[in-house]
């Protein structure tokens, strides 16, 4: 049997070799002139093998790209929000895209509401260079929800208790 | 005043490139090189710098939480004074990894991952258990445009 990744109907079952190189690349590739040749020497598997297992984990989605991934602060964007909004069932998907398609927002999420604590059901994360901006950005998405805006709340961030990567665990 | 970065031609086009994705190849920093007009070790040596100054955090697989194993957003309503070692136990699980204190009565927010499902209800039930206070599972049912990467301003940012 292939230890390949398959599918199955409680969402993606990862193959052994595939964790093992989760676990080796998910703070980074090594950054020398045949990356995936090096990943093959440490798991004792050909290179052919690491490149076959990565396309294939990008083609099922379990990778959404291999991506240098920005530290949005020390890139200057050092104020963001998390908005949250109460807009109709049946608009969510919808506006969600259009939400996430304006420039200032890095991830858009429909997720489910919580009630009586949380009507939210749509969350966008806005960044911006300074609290203004973000400000601006905020009335923009109001702006553009309009009258299926039912509610809305901004979360800013105050303190960073712990932030790594992907960390597999068995 | 913003502290600013001042970054070269070939680091700003590094990183929008990059953001976008970049295939598999036995040599993909060349790859890369060649789209970009430079040599191999300048596109390789740029990363490594960009790596070490943390303006970049890794060059590396993005991986989708969902679809690797299982994962939630969640948050707890803490006492303020309580804040520091709700936060501590929170974080003494290997599965959370990002916590974030935002102001609001659900004060600490949370990404849990686990390699299934079942595990990673287990994982919620300790912490609910465990601190006792109202707790938010909120797991994502659709993302929107996660995808292309987040778009840098540059003009802004120089």
């Amino acid at each position: 049997m292939s230890d390949y990744a398959s599918r199955s109907e409680s969402g993606y079952q990862l193959g052994a070799m595939d964790r093992k190189l989760i676990k080796l690349t998910q703070s980074g590739l090594p950054l020398v002139s045949k990356p995936y040749h090096a990943l093959a020497e440490q798991l004792g598997i050909s290179a052919d093998e690491v490149q076959a297992r990565f396309r294939r984990m990008l083609d099922y989605g379990v990778i959404r790209r291999i991506a240098a991934v920005p530290n949005h602060y020390r890139l200057g964007f050092r104020a963001n929000g998390m908005t949250v909004w109460n807009v109709p069932d049946e608009r969510v998907s919808e506006l969600g895209a259009q939400i996430g398609d304006l420039e200032f927002v890095s991830h858009c999420y429909h997720r489910p509401r919580h009630l009586p604590d949380w009507p939210y059901n749509l969350f966008a994360m806005v960044h911006g260079g300074n609290p203004e901006d973000v400000q601006d950005h905020i009335q923009a998405i109001a702006d553009l929800i309009g009258e299926d805006n039912h509610g809305s709340d901004v979360l800013y961030s105050t303190r960073i208790l712990k932030k790594t990567g992907l960390r597999l665990t068995n | 005043m913003r502290d600013r970065i001042m970054l070269d031609t070939l680091s700003r086009q590094l990183i929008d490139r990059y953001q976008k994705g970049f295939p598999v190849g036995a040599r993909p920093f060349r790859m890369l090189a060649e789209e970009l007009g430079v040599k191999e070790q300048e596109v390789i040596d740029c990363l490594r710098q960009l790596k070490s100054q943390r303006i970049i955090s890794r060059v590396g697989p993005v991986f989708d939480h969902h679809r690797a194993g299982a994962s939630t957003l969640a948050a707890l309503a803490v006492p303020e004074e309580r804040l520091t070692e709700v936060a501590e136990f929170v974080n003494s699980f290997s599965g959370v990894n990002h916590n974030y204190e935002r102001e609001h009565e659900f004060n600490l927010w949370f990404v849990v991952t686990a390699c299934d499902q079942p595990t990673l209800e287990q994982i919620l039930k300790d912490i609910d258990q465990g601190t006792g206070m109202p707790m938010l599972v909120l797991p994502m049912e659709q993302a929107y445009h996660i995808d292309l990467g987040f778009q840098l301003q540059w003009q802004d940012t120089v």
